[in-house]
């Protein structure tokens, strides 16, 4: 049984913040398969395609008839735990601070011995199945859950350490006039975040859903404007060292491609919102988060963007928006790489159409603003990193990684 | 002759004999700008950005770049603004003579019809009655409509519903009276625009932009302190930026009030 979380203390002022440390996290070309899969949830091993011996750890051939075809495929994570042991002290200074940790093997039910993390719940001899994560320095790691789940599992101290749990921690929606960003307050509430600041720009305008965002429990509502570099950076003095999650929720959505666009306001409209907005949040916010990355259970631990899927390949009919969604995408790698110091994550939340007024006249599958709220407090639960959210944005995926040209051609109409 | 009363104007300036008075909004970022539709075209909000201040940018300056629209805080709206004034000559902010900027007003008081309802509109009888008191509104005369509207919080300022903005504003028959019965020189507000809220709805819909700019009159919009202006008899100075064909620009609006006035 996992001991549930205690809502932390407020911090005494008095005692310095614990700086984050990484493990280690340097992987060879061949296990940043493993990194993939941990990026958007899934269990891989490498699968060798001549004599389907299932491989680990990563290599270049197979180690049972030395062919170098080794694609990494799904493999059952089930397996049972064959030994565990605990380490109570450390010279690597990450786990030094971590001790009491528990590792153990296991034999998977596909072939191959794992070392991995444990979950508190897990037992020698047990059943167990493996998940694959991303430590805080952005690497791929097992760790051994229960077979079923268990209350308050997420809980666990080393199940926190790779997820952005948003439970107790301090969320800040960056814009609460739309849709999603009213079912992001409402669904970060549910998930027991401590406050959910919700940025108001222009509290001047109206907006439906006010009343009901003002309802919602542990809401602040605070004025934020993205586009506005004086009204991020005043937020970010203010609330910025007890931000511990930002989900970028500002929008900009018009149909229409380059060509019939006439001038550029539109664009620059975009480009303000979406690259310039997340940069803006990310030189307010971005240091402040960094230095927190180990402040405790309610520690900075992500920031998370939601991005149109057509941000990895444009679909002209919103051509000039999908533009700006991959200027935001490539801003977001750079971010990632930049945060990673600090044990922050970047994530990054694709989804195809949404079921609201800017996509009005696309027929379904569309993605509701509720589900895509869920999904994002699914992706922080689990610790991920690149999430698909919907039909739509699962099949862009799948034809992406088959044939690019072809599914460039085929947006095209 | 005319250079010794410049003189005498610029000593009554520095000694307070004539006030200045600020009729402007301070440029910020929060500021209501006007709002169309979402698919319309917008005007920009005014945005700052440093360029460097006392830093590694710049060490020892301190400056910003600035974005705004032509139609952002206080501002001037120049005839071809508007369709009905497109083809008129000197219709621009760069083209209409300098010596237009300067010019005296008549600042009729609303402020408690407008506190009243939110809605109300100037009519030919208001001016009339206004006029009995304090004298005809001279030919090249800016009217200025006081409503008080800009001690309003923003929200209150802004007036949205959702059957659109709730503000006071002239009726059409008044701007077209003030044209050609009194050779006015533009119309002035404290508003976002020189027309009501609901002027969509007007026949014809803005009237205050379509028979001033019509007829190659000006407006300016979102004034302040017009509380502290005579009814006559202060002088205006609304020089817009010299933007190459521009519809209006931002502006410092200053008022001349002579002080024995009060």
């Amino acid at each position: 049984m996992t001991e549930p979380l205690a809502r932390p203390r407020r911090k005494d002022p008095l005692k310095k913040t614990r700086l984050p440390l990484n493990p280690q996290g340097a992987r060879s070309r061949a296990a940043h398969g493993l990194t993939a899969a941990a990026a958007e949830g899934r269990f891989v091993l490498q699968s060798c395609a001549d004599c389907s011996a299932v491989v680990y750890p990563p290599r270049d051939a197979c180690p049972v008839c030395l062919s170098p075809r080794l694609p990494y495929k799904d493999v059952d994570a089930r397996g049972v735990l064959l030994a565990e042991t605990t380490v109570r002290s450390s010279t690597d200074p990450y786990f030094r601070e971590r001790t009491p940790w528990r590792i153990g093997t296991v034999k998977l039910d596909a072939g191959p011995v794992l070392v991995a993390h444990l979950h508190g719940d897990t037992k020698e001899g047990g059943r167990v199945r493996l998940g694959l994560k991303l430590d805080k320095s952005g690497a791929p790691v097992a760790i051994a859950l229960p077979e079923q789940d268990t209350p308050h599992m997420g809980d666990d101290p080393q199940l926190r350490e790779l997820t952005c749990d948003p439970k107790f921690r301090r969320v800040l929606i960056t814009d609460g006039r739309t849709a999603v960003g009213q079912a992001m307050a409402k669904a970060f509430s549910e998930a027991g975040s401590s406050i959910i600041f919700v940025g108001i720009a222009d509290a001047w305008k109206p907006f439906p859903g006010m009343d009901a965002l003002r309802g919602i429990e542990r809401v602040e509502i605070i004025p934020l404007d993205i586009t506005d570099s004086e009204s991020v950076l005043e937020q970010a003095e203010q609330n910025g060292g007890r931000i511990d999650i930002i989900v970028n929720t500002a929008e900009h959505i018009r149909a229409g491609g380059i060509i019939e666009r006439r001038g550029i306001n539109i664009a620059r409209e975009e480009m303000d919102v979406r690259y310039f907005g997340l940069m803006r949040l990310a030189q307010a916010f971005g240091p402040g988060m960094r230095f927190r990355g180990a402040d405790g259970v309610n520690s900075a631990t992500a920031i998370v963007n939601l991005l149109s899927v057509y941000a990895l390949m444009n679909w002209p009919t919103y051509g000039a928006h999908s533009a700006a969604e991959a200027a935001c995408l490539s801003a977001t790698q750079s971010l990632r790489a930049e945060l990673r110091s600090g044990g922050v994550r970047m994530v990054n939340v694709f989804f195809g159409p949404l079921e609201t007024e800017w996509f009005q006249t696309v027929p379904p599958p569309k993605v509701a603003p509720a589900v895509l709220a869920r999904a994002v407090i699914e992706a922080l639960k689990k610790g991920l990193e690149d999430v698909f959210v919907g039909d739509v944005a699962e099949d862009v995926r799948l034809r992406l990684a088959v044939n690019p040209k072809a599914l460039e051609r085929e947006l095209a109409g | 002759m005319a250079v010794a009363n410049l003189l005498v104007f610029a000593r009554a300036i520095a000694s307070g004999t004539i006030r200045v008075v600020d009729l402007t909004q301070t440029l910020t970022p929060d500021f209501p700008t006007i709002v169309l539709p979402p698919e319309f075209g917008q005007c920009a909000p005014f945005r700052l950005e440093e360029i460097s201040r006392y830093d590694e940018r710049g060490p020892a300056w301190y400056w910003n770049n600035l974005t705004v629209g032509e139609h952002t805080g206080t501002h001037f709206d120049a005839p071809i603004h508007w369709v009905s004034g497109k083809d008129l000559p000197d219709n621009a902010v760069d083209t209409i003579p300098a010596k237009n900027f300067i010019a005296p007003a008549a600042v009729i008081d609303c402020s408690r019809e407008a506190k009243a309802d939110a809605d109300f509109l100037l009519t030919v009888a208001f001016v009339k009655a206004w006029e009995k008191q304090h004298g005809k509104i001279g030919a090249g005369s800016w009217v200025l409509l006081r409503t008080d509207w800009s001690k309003r919080s923003y929200a209150d300022y802004a007036g949205l519903r959702q059957d659109g903005a709730h503000t006071p504003g002239p009726g059409p028959e008044v701007v077209e009276w003030l044209v050609e019965e009194r050779d006015v020189h533009g119309f002035g507000t404290e508003t976002i625009g020189t027309d009501a809220g609901q002027a969509q709805h007007f026949n014809p819909p803005f009237p205050a932009h379509f028979y001033m700019h019509g007829k190659g009159r000006y407006g300016l919009q979102c004034l302040t302190n017009l509380d502290l202006l005579p009814p006559k008899g202060a002088v205006i100075i609304a020089a817009p930026l010299k933007i190459k064909q521009g519809s209006g620009s931002p502006l410092r609006v200053l008022a001349l009030v002579s002080a024995e006035r009060e």
